[in-house]
């Protein structure tokens, strides 16, 4: 087979082999172009499968587990989550603007398959340090902006880094949530021999050809030529789909909904046949196309955008058509359900590709390859070279706090419609974000999570430590964990070291979802994040939502009322390794991230929603990078309120720097009224957890008296004006 | 009394401003879809924010040629009440219910933030309920909300007192710090010579209920329903 053609599908000379040995015969072009698709690392999670499975996704909420468009988790009141992340990586690494505006759309249509309106948007990105990367960064949040703006969706929350590593290979992953009534949640099985498969939305064109084999390959000087590989959104007619497809959501006559995303038509009906059981016969000629002269080959990869299939029961599509007319949706009977298990492909009344869809689905190859720790001696740190009394700490948080990496991200997030709905009642700014469920109390928290330094230092440790972080993002607000879904960013797994963090990382996971009590349902993996062999960080982006009963007892992070007692819960410790403090402090990026102790993890969180449950406190806040005083800051600054703290004795072996810098996991800054003092002690006995005091509300300084004193404005100054 | 509120496709606060008058007002609600020309008997219509036929061309400009704007328009000679929103803003001076123009935010970004609005004028039935002078707080969401005259028309607007709400610093300072678009005088709201049609970028119906940040939106549209409550007695 000419090497050649083999690189334009991404697949392997022993792939083409194994092919030929599953077919008994040789694939015709339109036939290899399919399976190179479908086999792309992108697609089949080749090399990410066999770790897959060691990842829990069982759980009494659970709905549906992966393998769907979305994962499903039940809240209560005849209500469930629809969710998930996914990456949009390569395509903004070479068009930023579109690239992150059609990943929002293909996460958007990945929920509203599951029968869900979509409510909420987050996004988690990565760039290389500004100014350098500012393109990209202006190019993907204006995308991101572009669309969900438009879109009607809001967007409340994700992440924003800066490091060196994504420069040139900037990681933009989309999580939508959306909301589903557990009786009209739908599954995107083709089944019933007969049935119509109506594509609707937007016509098909050339662009997006390919885009799942070129994510799956790394980047290099040829793939600015892969720019028409990026498709262009049209987030109007998305906006149309979605308010077609809720309307059709009970109708008895739609049977499934499946997105059309990677790998485009092919995708859409081999995995729906799949999960049916089924085959499928498609009439290229029948799909609406907005160009001419376009090949069966070219009609069945396209990736153009905002484009949904709907499984049909025969003879009763008359029903369905109004609603589409309605949103003026293009729409087609482009083939129907088969009970033959095959995918047929027809053009001019001749077959043009006819494989067995496990051939095209669940025979694609696993690779297994050898895995190799880098030397263990890289990145060590010794802390006794570091004095252990800061210059000052004052200086510290002003200069830590005013970091791109830790600063406010307001200046992304004003530029997202963070408010329509009417339902975001916590808005982006703290730790998770919350949609509350019109006509209920239910309240629904959201948060991304990846601290990829933490990962790079020891991709196990920072895999726990994501999940955990996430958890306690969601128990600040005073809702429970429910479940997550998983973007893992790495890079180029045929690299040992790479294949290593992958092997680590999932068991890291596997580890603290077991601990924490939370199913993966959902996910994405990509891989190849690599720019001219350079590789990412390991970054395990970890999607989580979580439920209270009643969200007029969330909690936020602010600060809110003077006269509040302001308390630390969990223990401190020397934990400066891959810390903020060592980086920006010392120029320092080493050390083992801290230990996370899951137990002491659980019950801290135990301990915050007792509390929280029993309404004894008025605020909440993780503890993360930076340690107890920008999270102390941060409360400060989000409530515009001062806080006035004795003096901190330093206590046996615990450095200055650790003190107030450091990044133990599993703490919170909280606050409360004195009444809830004794109550807030029995409890934290009770669950075997530490609270120390550390001062009370009021004024406007943050002052440790004795030690140093900062005014609110200063701090405000340099935590929002971090992107000026 | 009744409110209606029209639904192009691409309007979004469609929803949010329904359930502010069912469950927050406490009024009737009819949704008036684009291609129908029966105002249902409606007494204020509400065009709400969104991205009107995807603001292809420019905001609002398709939106104008829709079947229910021949009606809306004709209720509005007839003095009945129009209000619009964001994208409704935008529509009612396609439309040439208003003058002026919406343009591309001088910061060059969408904005989604709360705003502090002056309030100038309490003697239409949008704004009974509040005083000349007042502050009130409300948020916006738009791309492009910077509202452009000409100077005649603007001289004209000044004029004739037809500057409803400005975008003013808490204090009801109007200073160009508290300008979020970059509007002329920091004009966020305006309303036609007769006082019943009032268009407005930022949005009322995101602050009707306390868990949302604030309630001053509510008060519109109180304004509405007791205004009219008065005017039928």
């Amino acid at each position: 087979m000419a090497a050649k053609k083999l690189r334009e599908v991404a697949l392997t000379e022993a792939e083409y082999q194994t092919i030929v040995e599953l077919l008994g015969r040789t694939p015709n072009d339109v036939e290899l172009g399919m399976i190179g698709v479908l086999w792309s690392e992108h697609c089949s999670y080749k090399t990410s499968k066999p770790f897959l499975r060691r990842l829990p996704s069982a759980g009494s909420r659970v709905l549906q587990g992966p393998g769907e468009n979305a994962g499903v988790v039940e809240i209560g009141e005849g209500w469930a989550v629809a969710f998930k992340i996914e990456s949009h990586n390569h395509p903004s690494a070479i068009e930023p603007y579109e690239g992150a505006a059609t990943g929002v759309g293909g996460i958007l249509r990945d929920v509203a398959a599951m029968g869900a309106r979509p409510v909420a948007i987050l996004d988690s990105l990565r760039f290389g340090p500004l100014p350098a990367s500012r393109h990209l960064f202006e190019g993907v949040v204006s995308g991101i902006g572009g669309y969900g703006n438009c879109v009607g969706v809001p967007t409340v929350g994700g992440e924003v880094y800066f490091e060196d590593c994504y420069a040139d290979n900037p990681l933009v992953n989309a999580m939508c949530v959306g909301v589903v009534r557990t009786d009209q949640l739908k599954r995107a099985r083709a089944e019933g021999d007969g049935n119509l498969l109506l594509l609707v939305g937007a016509d098909t064109g050339r662009d997006g050809i390919h885009g799942a084999s070129f994510a799956s390959l790394e980047l290099d000087d040829s793939s600015e030529q892969r720019r028409p590989a990026v498709q262009v959104g049209n987030p109007f007619l998305e906006k149309c789909l979605i308010e077609a497809l809720q309307e059709l959501v009970d109708h008895p006559a739609v049977v499934a909904i499946q997105d059309l995303g990677a790998a485009g038509l092919t995708s859409a009906v081999a995995e729906a046949a799949a999960r049916g059981g089924s085959g499928a016969l498609i009439d290229v000629d029948k799909v609406p196309r907005r160009e001419g002269g376009m090949t069966p080959y070219e009609v069945m990869l396209s990736e153009s955008q905002e484009r949904m299939l709907l499984v049909v029961e025969r003879g009763r599509q008359a029903e369905v058509m109004p609603v589409l007319e309605k949103w003026d949706l293009h729409y087609a009977v482009i083939g129907e359900v088969t009970p033959d298990g095959v995918l047929t492909v027809e053009a001019g009344g001749r077959v043009a590709a006819r494989l067995p869809i496990e051939v095209l689905t669940e025979k694609a190859p696993v690779r297994t390859l050898r895995g190799r720790a880098p030397n263990p001696t890289r990145h060590r740190l010794d802390l006794d070279s570091i004095p252990a009394e800061p210059e000052s700490v004052k200086g510290s948080l002003l200069r830590l706090i005013g970091h791109p990496n830790l600063a406010s991200k307001r200046a992304v997030f004003r530029r997202y419609d963070h408010q329509v709905g009417n339902a975001t009642v916590i808005r982006p700014g703290g730790d998770a974000a919350m949609i509350r469920v019109h006509g209920t109390r239910l309240g629904i928290a959201m948060t991304t999570d990846c601290n990829s330094r933490y990962c790079e230092l020891d991709p196990y440790l920072g895999a726990q430590i994501a999940i955990a972080e996430a958890a306690r993002n969601i128990v600040a607000t005073g809702a429970r964990p429910l479940a997550i879904s998983d973007c893992l960013n790495f890079g180029n797994p045929d690299k040992p070291e790479i294949y290593w963090q992958l092997e680590e990382v999932i068991s890291g996971m596997a580890n603290a979802c077991r601990a924490l009590d939370l199913p993966i349902v959902s996910g994405n993996v990509s891989l190849y994040n690599d720019t001219d062999g350079r590789s990412i960080f390991p970054t395990p982006v970890i999607g989580m939502v979580g439920v209270i009963d009643d969200y007029t007892r969330r909690l936020e992070a602010g600060l809110a009322a003077d006269g509040d007692f302001v308390l630390l819960v969990g223990a401190s410790g020397n934990d400066l390794g891959g810390s903020r403090y060592l980086e920006i402090e010392h120029g320092l990026f080493a050390g083992r991230p801290p230990e996370v102790d899951l137990l002491g993890e659980r019950a801290a969180q135990e301990y915050m929603l007792a509390a929280a449950g029993a309404s004894l406190l008025h605020s909440a806040h993780d503890v993360g990078e930076g340690g107890m005083l920008v999270a102390l800051a941060e409360a400060c600054i989000l409530g515009e309120r001062g806080v006035r703290c004795p003096a901190l004795a330093s206590m046996g072996e615990l450095r200055t720097d650790a003190l107030y810098f450091g990044e133990t996991q599993g703490r919170f800054i909280i606050s409360a009224p004195s009444r809830s003092m004794p109550e807030l002690q029995n409890l934290a006995r009770r669950h075997r957890v530490e609270i120390q005091l550390l001062g009370m509300v009021g004024g406007a300084d943050l002052e440790f008296e004795g030690d140093f004193s900062v005014t609110l404005e200063e701090m405000s100054r340099l935590y929002y004006g971090a992107f000026d | 009394m009744k409110f209606g509120v029209v639904v192009f496709p691409g309007t979004w606060s469609d929803r949010d401003c329904g359930r502010v008058v069912t469950e927050v007002l406490g009024a009737e609600l009819e949704y008036l879809w684009h291609q129908e020309k029966d105002l249902k008997d409606c007494d204020c219509i509400i065009l709400p924010g969104g991205f009107s036929y995807g603001d292809h061309l420019r905001c609002g400009a398709i939106a104008r040629f829709s079947p229910v704007m021949d009606s809306v328009v004709r209720f509005a000679a007839h003095g009945g009440l129009v209000w619009g929103i964001c994208n409704g803003f935008q529509v009612l001076c396609e439309t040439g219910l208003l003058p002026g123009a919406l343009i591309r935010n001088d910061v060059c970004e969408f904005r989604c933030q709360w705003t502090h609005l002056v309030v100038e004028r309490d003697d239409i039935l949008f704004t009974s309920t509040l005083r000349r002078g007042e502050v009130i707080k409300i948020p916006i969401s738009h791309g492009e909300g910077n509202y452009f005259a000409d100077a005649a028309t603007l001289s004209r607007l000044e004029q004739n007192n037809q500057v409803v709400f400005r975008y003013a610093q808490p204090d009801g300072h109007v200073v160009p710090a508290a300008n979020p678009n970059g509007s002329i005088h920091n004009i966020a709201g305006i309303v036609n010579r007769e006082g019943n049609v009032l268009g407005m970028m930022p949005h009322p119906e995101r602050c009707a209920e306390p868990e949302l940040g604030g309630t001053d939106g509510l008060r519109l549209f109180k304004s509405v329903l007791e205004a009219f409550a008065e005017l039928v007695v």
